[in-house]
Protein backbone atom coordinates (compact mmCIF):
# COMPACT_ATOMS: atom_id res chain seq x y z
CA UNK A 1 0.00 0.00 0.00
CA UNK A 2 1.00 3.61 -0.42
CA UNK A 3 3.29 4.41 2.47
CA UNK A 4 3.89 8.05 1.72
CA UNK A 5 1.07 10.50 2.02
CA UNK A 6 0.44 13.78 0.32
CA UNK A 7 2.86 13.16 -2.55
CA UNK A 8 2.32 15.78 -5.23
CA UNK A 9 3.24 15.68 -8.92
CA UNK A 10 2.61 18.19 -11.72
CA UNK A 11 3.13 17.85 -15.45
CA UNK A 12 2.60 19.96 -18.51
CA UNK A 13 0.54 18.53 -21.36
CA UNK A 14 2.28 20.19 -24.27
CA UNK A 15 -0.11 21.05 -27.11
CA UNK A 16 2.72 20.97 -29.68
CA UNK A 17 3.80 17.41 -29.09
CA UNK A 18 1.41 14.54 -29.71
CA UNK A 19 4.19 12.01 -29.21
CA UNK A 20 4.75 12.97 -25.60
CA UNK A 21 1.07 13.08 -24.66
CA UNK A 22 0.68 10.29 -22.12
CA UNK A 23 4.03 10.91 -20.47
CA UNK A 24 2.39 12.25 -17.30
CA UNK A 25 0.34 9.04 -17.02
CA UNK A 26 3.47 7.00 -17.50
CA UNK A 27 5.32 8.86 -14.73
CA UNK A 28 2.41 8.54 -12.32
CA UNK A 29 2.12 4.84 -13.07
CA UNK A 30 5.82 4.33 -12.32
CA UNK A 31 5.49 6.20 -9.04
CA UNK A 32 2.46 4.16 -7.97
CA UNK A 33 4.38 0.99 -8.81
CA UNK A 34 7.28 2.14 -6.67
CA UNK A 35 4.94 2.90 -3.79
CA UNK A 36 3.57 -0.61 -4.01
CA UNK A 37 -0.01 0.39 -4.75
CA UNK A 38 -2.30 -2.50 -5.71
CA UNK A 39 -1.88 -3.43 -9.38
CA UNK A 40 -5.60 -3.31 -10.13
CA UNK A 41 -5.81 0.25 -8.85
CA UNK A 42 -2.72 1.24 -10.81
CA UNK A 43 -4.30 -0.05 -14.00
CA UNK A 44 -7.50 1.89 -13.38
CA UNK A 45 -5.52 5.06 -12.73
CA UNK A 46 -3.39 4.49 -15.84
CA UNK A 47 -6.43 3.96 -18.08
CA UNK A 48 -8.43 6.94 -16.83
CA UNK A 49 -5.49 9.31 -16.63
CA UNK A 50 -4.21 8.45 -20.09
CA UNK A 51 -7.62 8.90 -21.74
CA UNK A 52 -8.02 12.25 -19.94
CA UNK A 53 -4.53 13.32 -20.90
CA UNK A 54 -5.15 12.44 -24.54
CA UNK A 55 -8.45 14.36 -24.41
CA UNK A 56 -6.69 17.44 -23.00
CA UNK A 57 -4.26 17.15 -25.88
CA UNK A 58 -6.61 16.45 -28.80
CA UNK A 59 -9.68 18.40 -27.70
CA UNK A 60 -8.35 20.86 -25.12
CA UNK A 61 -5.23 22.13 -26.86
CA UNK A 62 -2.92 20.99 -24.06
CA UNK A 63 -3.01 21.67 -20.35
CA UNK A 64 -1.90 20.32 -17.00
CA UNK A 65 -1.85 17.03 -15.15
CA UNK A 66 -1.70 17.03 -11.37
CA UNK A 67 -1.49 13.92 -9.22
CA UNK A 68 -1.81 13.75 -5.45
CA UNK A 69 -1.19 10.50 -3.66
CA UNK A 70 -2.51 10.12 -0.12
CA UNK A 71 -2.62 7.09 2.15
CA UNK A 72 -6.30 6.54 1.47
CA UNK A 73 -6.76 7.86 -2.08
CA UNK A 74 -5.21 9.03 -5.31
CA UNK A 75 -6.51 12.23 -6.87
CA UNK A 76 -5.72 13.05 -10.49
CA UNK A 77 -6.70 16.35 -12.02
CA UNK A 78 -6.39 17.00 -15.74
CA UNK A 79 -7.22 20.51 -16.89
CA UNK A 80 -7.06 22.51 -20.08
CA UNK A 81 -8.08 25.94 -21.30
CA UNK A 82 -9.60 24.70 -24.54
CA UNK A 83 -13.05 25.13 -25.97
CA UNK A 84 -14.78 23.11 -23.26
CA UNK A 85 -17.52 20.52 -23.67
CA UNK A 86 -20.81 21.86 -24.93
CA UNK A 87 -23.05 18.96 -24.00
CA UNK A 88 -21.50 16.84 -21.28
CA UNK A 89 -24.32 14.29 -21.19
CA UNK A 90 -23.79 13.61 -24.88
CA UNK A 91 -20.01 13.52 -24.49
CA UNK A 92 -20.32 10.85 -21.78
CA UNK A 93 -22.11 8.53 -24.20
CA UNK A 94 -20.16 5.71 -25.77
CA UNK A 95 -19.40 6.40 -29.41
CA UNK A 96 -19.98 10.14 -29.30
CA UNK A 97 -16.97 11.99 -30.66
CA UNK A 98 -16.21 15.26 -32.37
CA UNK A 99 -12.68 14.11 -33.22
CA UNK A 100 -11.42 14.68 -36.75
CA UNK A 101 -10.44 11.98 -39.21
CA UNK A 102 -6.85 12.96 -38.56
CA UNK A 103 -7.21 12.15 -34.86
CA UNK A 104 -8.79 8.84 -35.77
CA UNK A 105 -5.81 8.03 -37.95
CA UNK A 106 -3.69 8.52 -34.85
CA UNK A 107 -5.61 5.86 -32.92
CA UNK A 108 -8.07 7.96 -30.93
CA UNK A 109 -11.46 9.57 -31.37
CA UNK A 110 -13.78 6.59 -31.07
CA UNK A 111 -15.83 8.27 -28.36
CA UNK A 112 -14.77 5.70 -25.79
CA UNK A 113 -12.55 7.88 -23.62
CA UNK A 114 -14.99 9.55 -21.23
CA UNK A 115 -17.16 6.43 -20.70
CA UNK A 116 -14.03 4.42 -19.96
CA UNK A 117 -12.80 7.08 -17.54
CA UNK A 118 -16.14 6.95 -15.74
CA UNK A 119 -15.90 3.17 -15.50
CA UNK A 120 -12.48 3.24 -13.88
CA UNK A 121 -12.77 5.99 -11.26
CA UNK A 122 -14.41 5.94 -7.85
CA UNK A 123 -15.38 9.59 -8.14
CA UNK A 124 -15.50 11.87 -11.14
CA UNK A 125 -15.96 15.62 -11.02
CA UNK A 126 -16.07 17.42 -14.36
CA UNK A 127 -16.10 21.17 -14.69
CA UNK A 128 -16.56 22.34 -18.25
CA UNK A 129 -18.58 24.56 -20.51
CA UNK A 130 -18.31 26.31 -23.87
CA UNK A 131 -15.25 28.55 -23.75
CA UNK A 132 -14.45 27.59 -20.17
CA UNK A 133 -11.93 24.84 -20.71
CA UNK A 134 -12.26 21.44 -19.07
CA UNK A 135 -11.22 20.20 -15.67
CA UNK A 136 -11.49 16.52 -14.78
CA UNK A 137 -10.97 15.51 -11.17
CA UNK A 138 -10.67 11.77 -10.73
CA UNK A 139 -10.51 10.07 -7.35
CA UNK A 140 -9.41 6.50 -6.70
CA UNK A 141 -9.85 5.03 -3.24
CA UNK A 142 -7.07 2.99 -1.69
CA UNK A 143 -8.68 0.08 0.17
CA UNK B 1 4.08 -18.58 -26.07
CA UNK B 2 7.53 -16.99 -25.97
CA UNK B 3 8.60 -13.97 -28.01
CA UNK B 4 10.88 -16.16 -30.12
CA UNK B 5 8.03 -18.57 -30.87
CA UNK B 6 5.69 -15.74 -31.82
CA UNK B 7 8.33 -14.28 -34.13
CA UNK B 8 8.91 -17.65 -35.76
CA UNK B 9 5.20 -18.38 -36.17
CA UNK B 10 4.66 -15.02 -37.89
CA UNK B 11 8.00 -14.88 -39.72
CA UNK B 12 8.38 -11.54 -37.98
CA UNK B 13 11.31 -9.22 -38.01
CA UNK B 14 12.18 -8.30 -34.44
CA UNK B 15 12.80 -4.54 -34.35
CA UNK B 16 13.67 -4.32 -30.69
CA UNK B 17 14.22 -7.28 -28.45
CA UNK B 18 13.98 -6.65 -24.73
CA UNK B 19 15.92 -9.51 -23.17
CA UNK B 20 13.86 -9.47 -19.98
CA UNK B 21 10.79 -10.34 -22.05
CA UNK B 22 12.33 -13.57 -23.35
CA UNK B 23 10.96 -15.57 -20.46
CA UNK B 24 7.48 -14.11 -20.64
CA UNK B 25 4.67 -16.40 -21.61
CA UNK B 26 2.15 -14.67 -23.87
CA UNK B 27 -1.26 -16.29 -23.60
CA UNK B 28 -3.58 -13.65 -25.03
CA UNK B 29 -3.87 -11.21 -27.92
CA UNK B 30 -5.41 -7.77 -28.15
CA UNK B 31 -5.71 -6.46 -31.69
CA UNK B 32 -6.85 -2.98 -32.75
CA UNK B 33 -5.85 0.14 -34.60
CA UNK B 34 -7.69 2.23 -32.05
CA UNK B 35 -5.73 2.68 -28.85
CA UNK B 36 -8.94 3.52 -26.95
CA UNK B 37 -10.02 -0.04 -27.67
CA UNK B 38 -6.85 -1.47 -26.17
CA UNK B 39 -7.44 0.81 -23.16
CA UNK B 40 -10.84 -0.76 -22.51
CA UNK B 41 -9.39 -3.80 -20.84
CA UNK B 42 -6.37 -5.94 -21.47
CA UNK B 43 -5.50 -9.15 -19.67
CA UNK B 44 -2.07 -9.84 -18.21
CA UNK B 45 0.30 -11.64 -20.58
CA UNK B 46 -1.26 -10.12 -23.66
CA UNK B 47 0.44 -9.45 -26.93
CA UNK B 48 -0.72 -6.45 -28.96
CA UNK B 49 -1.30 -6.61 -32.71
CA UNK B 50 -1.84 -3.29 -34.47
CA UNK B 51 -1.62 -1.47 -37.76
CA UNK B 52 -0.92 1.83 -36.02
CA UNK B 53 2.73 2.83 -35.86
CA UNK B 54 2.93 6.05 -33.82
CA UNK B 55 4.55 6.37 -30.37
CA UNK B 56 1.14 6.24 -28.65
CA UNK B 57 1.12 2.51 -29.39
CA UNK B 58 4.12 2.09 -27.11
CA UNK B 59 2.58 4.34 -24.46
CA UNK B 60 -0.65 2.36 -24.56
CA UNK B 61 1.29 -0.89 -24.27
CA UNK B 62 3.27 0.46 -21.33
CA UNK B 63 0.18 1.65 -19.48
CA UNK B 64 -1.65 -1.64 -20.06
CA UNK B 65 1.33 -3.85 -19.11
CA UNK B 66 1.64 -5.24 -22.61
CA UNK B 67 5.24 -6.29 -23.16
CA UNK B 68 5.25 -7.13 -26.85
CA UNK B 69 3.76 -5.45 -29.91
CA UNK B 70 3.37 -6.82 -33.43
CA UNK B 71 3.06 -4.24 -36.22
CA UNK B 72 1.19 -5.65 -39.22
CA UNK B 73 1.42 -5.06 -42.98
CA UNK B 74 5.17 -4.45 -42.92
CA UNK B 75 4.84 -0.80 -42.11
CA UNK B 76 8.02 1.19 -41.60
CA UNK B 77 8.46 1.91 -37.90
CA UNK B 78 10.22 5.16 -36.99
CA UNK B 79 13.38 5.42 -34.90
CA UNK B 80 11.35 7.38 -32.36
CA UNK B 81 9.01 4.44 -31.83
CA UNK B 82 11.91 2.01 -31.55
CA UNK B 83 13.67 4.25 -29.04
CA UNK B 84 10.55 4.59 -26.93
CA UNK B 85 10.02 0.82 -26.99
CA UNK B 86 13.60 0.35 -25.83
CA UNK B 87 13.15 2.91 -23.08
CA UNK B 88 9.94 1.29 -21.85
CA UNK B 89 11.15 -2.29 -22.14
CA UNK B 90 8.70 -3.36 -24.82
CA UNK B 91 9.60 -5.89 -27.49
CA UNK B 92 8.46 -4.85 -30.97
CA UNK B 93 8.29 -6.81 -34.20
CA UNK B 94 7.02 -6.30 -37.70
CA UNK B 95 5.18 -8.73 -39.99
CA UNK B 96 4.19 -8.49 -43.66
CA UNK B 97 0.79 -10.13 -43.17
CA UNK B 98 -2.48 -8.31 -42.62
CA UNK B 99 -4.13 -7.96 -39.24
CA UNK B 100 -6.54 -10.75 -40.19
CA UNK B 101 -3.88 -13.27 -41.07
CA UNK B 102 -1.67 -12.36 -38.13
CA UNK B 103 -4.52 -12.83 -35.67
CA UNK B 104 -5.60 -16.00 -37.46
CA UNK B 105 -2.22 -17.59 -36.99
CA UNK B 106 -2.02 -16.61 -33.34
CA UNK B 107 -5.52 -17.92 -32.76
CA UNK B 108 -4.63 -21.21 -34.42
CA UNK B 109 -1.59 -21.46 -32.18
CA UNK B 110 -3.89 -21.34 -29.15
CA UNK B 111 -3.64 -17.76 -27.99
CA UNK B 112 -6.95 -16.41 -26.73
CA UNK B 113 -8.61 -12.99 -26.62
CA UNK B 114 -6.97 -10.60 -24.20
CA UNK B 115 -10.28 -9.31 -22.92
N1 LIG C 1 -10.81 18.16 -22.72
C1 LIG C 1 -11.81 18.32 -23.60
N2 LIG C 1 -12.05 19.53 -24.18
C2 LIG C 1 -13.06 19.69 -25.07
N3 LIG C 1 -13.88 18.69 -25.45
C3 LIG C 1 -13.70 17.47 -24.92
C4 LIG C 1 -12.67 17.22 -23.97
N4 LIG C 1 -12.74 15.91 -23.61
C5 LIG C 1 -13.76 15.40 -24.30
N5 LIG C 1 -14.35 16.32 -25.09
C6 LIG C 1 -15.52 16.12 -25.98
O1 LIG C 1 -16.19 14.93 -25.61
C7 LIG C 1 -16.20 14.01 -26.71
C8 LIG C 1 -16.11 12.60 -26.21
O2 LIG C 1 -14.86 12.36 -25.57
P1 LIG C 1 -14.28 10.88 -25.51
O3 LIG C 1 -15.33 10.00 -24.93
O4 LIG C 1 -12.96 10.91 -24.83
O5 LIG C 1 -14.14 10.48 -27.03
P2 LIG C 1 -13.07 10.91 -28.12
O6 LIG C 1 -11.93 11.58 -27.41
O7 LIG C 1 -12.68 9.64 -28.73
O8 LIG C 1 -13.75 11.83 -29.07
C9 LIG C 1 -15.05 14.46 -27.59
O9 LIG C 1 -15.18 14.04 -28.91
C10 LIG C 1 -15.11 15.96 -27.43
O10 LIG C 1 -16.15 16.51 -28.23
MG1 LIG D 1 -11.04 10.76 -25.77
Amino acid sequence: MAEKSGMHMEYDINKEDFNSAGEASSKVKKTLNMLGVDNKVIKRVAIAMYEAEINAFIHGGGGMAVADIYTDKIVIEISDHGKGIENLELAMQEGYSTASEEIRMMGFGAGMGLPNIKKNVDELDIRTGPGEGTDLKMTFKLN
Amino acid sequence: MRVKEVAELLSAEILYDEISNDERDFEHVVAADLMSEIMLDTAEQSLMVTGLINPQVIRTAELMDVYAVVFVRGKEVSAEVTELAKDRGITIMSVCQTMYETCGRLYEAGLTAGR
